[in-house]
């Protein structure tokens, strides 16, 4: 179970996230929704330790990671598999070397099972045969997919999506939505999602929680969100510009 | 209305309060970042001794600083040895002490220019590299990733590039030395026209195993500081193609001042403890 509590963040003088608090429960599947800039990413990287609160408490299984010093984040990791946003592959190494990172630095297993290993992910990311490519040839979809795969073939408790269909067309966007739907019921994985794409939201999202003004301003299921009649979550969800927003 | 005189002296006050604090400033900043770098250092050395870095990076990295950086470091070692023994040779010939040329040259190139000069090209080659590699990793979130794959940074990216460095350093300045030194000799015996027997002679005379061991011990430091420094510039660098940039340029310029620097005190000490000896 993931917990926040009175979760606050400033970068120098700008306040970025002030008594954000919410739970997550095994198993479930959340998107988190807002606007750019609004602090989504900077909340998802609270969730895994990758940044540290200026006050407040993470709590994954009970356990509060902010006091936690680096090394023993490491041990708390383990549970987590992360998509960024831009992929974040090891530009240096194969697709398989990619996928198979996580196993061959905390598990000892020999080439042939990490391979059947890595094989197996990529099939499940729609992926195979792609063992032998380096990153620089991939498309942006693709990329995202190894990233997925990367993150999710030591068996995660929790898997956590950066934007997984921002810069991507339609179509693959939606192929990435069916690919988190299927990661999350085949190996059964707590899943958390920051996206301003309503429609992954609504498909991957049992709750949707909107990040708005520093804090957590909704939260529900999608129906009860995307049919809410609050201005500032109906503006959100139905992409409209605020007319005092535009420049002239 | 205020005294033209006081108006001055306010005015003076205030440049030297406003001189202070920014010297104060970056003083504090100095300070901060030597401390930052040695505590990256402990770390290091902490996850050196519990054996966290793998064999296959740190085999990786010591062809990439030790191989890959010989052609540099032996042009580097054979034109400075050369020169080292034309200049030589042009003022001893005055005083008749050709044969001491060589001399000269071995001594030169074991405890002084064989460890700086390497350490200098190295730094060039391999300080960058490292600050540029690692600096567009924290660019491109590859750093996070590697923090969310449940790996630290310090034991995959510094620890073996810092036992590489130290491993490759040392090796790579004995064959500047021994280039140099046969650089040296080739120009002395054929194109200055000395005498070969005596010149080699007067060189095994003049040069000591403890100039020897003297260069290894700098190289071996310096190698340190390249790695140390490289790696702290690029997990550190600021976001951007300007950030990746100037952490470059920051890993070679503070490698070599350092280098520089602590080769001074280094030949300072190691002489007087050999003169002890």
């Amino acid at each position: 179970m993931i917990e926040v509590r009175d979760l606050q963040k400033s970068f120098g003088a700008q306040l970025v996230l002030d008594s954000v608090g919410f739970k997550i429960e095994n198993g479930e599947s959340v998107a988190i929704i807002g606007r750019s800039g609004s602090g989504k990413s900077v909340l998802l990287k609270h969730l895994i330790g990758l940044l540290q609160p200026d006050t407040g408490e993470v709590l994954i299984d009970g356990e509060n990671i902010v006091p936690m010093n680096e090394r023993q984040l490491l041990r708390v990791r383990r549970k987590f598999g992360m998509l960024f946003q831009s992929a974040a592959l090891f530009d240096s190494m194969t697709v398989a070397e990619n996928v198979a990172f996580g196993l061959r630095r905390h598990e000892h297993l020999t080439e042939a099972e990490i391979g059947r290993r890595v094989a197996g992910t990529l099939e499940m990311v729609d992926l195979p045969g792609t063992e032998d490519k380096n990153p620089a040839e991939l498309s942006g979809g693709m990329r995202k997919r190894v990233g997925l795969a990367r993150a999710i073939i030591y068996e995660p408790q929790i898997v956590l999506y950066d934007e997984p269909t921002t810069g991507l067309d339609p179509i693959v966007s939606d192929s990435i939505d069916q690919l988190i739907l299927r990661v999350r019921d085949r190996l059964k994985v707590t899943t958390v999602v920051v996206t301003h794409d309503m429609r992954t939201a609504r498909r991957v999202g049992q709750r949707v929680l909107m990040l708005h003004n520093k804090k957590i301003y909704a939260n529900g299921t999608p129906d009860q969100i995307f049919d809410s009649l609050d201005p500032v979550v109906r503006q959100f969800v139905d992409g409209v510009a605020d007319p005092k927003e535009n420049l002239p | 209305m205020l005294n033209p005189a006081l108006a001055k002296t306010r005015q003076f006050d205030t440049v030297a309060v406003m001189f202070r604090l920014t010297a104060n400033k970056r003083v504090t900043e100095a300070l901060a970042e030597l401390g930052r770098i040695t505590l990256l250092a402990r770390e290091a050395v902490l996850s050196l001794l519990k054996g966290r870095a793998s064999w296959r990076d740190l085999l990786y990295q010591t062809y990439f600083i030790g191989v890959k950086s010989q052609s540099v470091v032996l042009i580097t070692g054979a034109f400075t040895g050369m020169v080292l023994a034309a200049q030589t040779y042009f003022q001893f010939h005055k005083v008749k002490m050709d044969t001491a040329t060589l001399a000269v040259v071995g001594v030169s190139m074991c405890s002084e220019l064989g460890p700086v000069l390497t350490a200098l090209m190295v730094a060039g080659r391999v300080g960058a590299a490292m600050a540029a590699e690692i600096g567009t990793m924290r660019v491109t979130e590859q750093i996070d990733a590697l923090r969310a794959l449940a790996t630290d940074p310090v034991d995959y990216l510094v620890v073996p590039r810092l036992i590489a460095a130290h491993v490759a350093l040392p090796l790579l300045t004995v064959e500047a030395i021994v280039i140099g030194i046969l650089g040296g000799y080739f120009v002395s015996v054929n194109l200055l026209d000395i005498e070969p027997t005596y010149l080699w002679a007067n060189m095994l005379k003049y040069t000591h195993q403890s100039d020897l061991v003297i260069g290894l011990i700098k190289a071996f430091i310096y190698g340190g500081v390249i790695a140390l420094i490289g790696c702290y510039k690029g997990m550190t660098c600021r976001l951007g193609a300007e950030g990746v940039g100037q952490a470059t340029t920051e890993a070679v310029v503070y490698a070599s001042i350092t280098i520089l620097i602590a080769n001074f005190f280094l030949t300072l000490v190691m002489g007087k403890l050999v003169s002890l000896l």
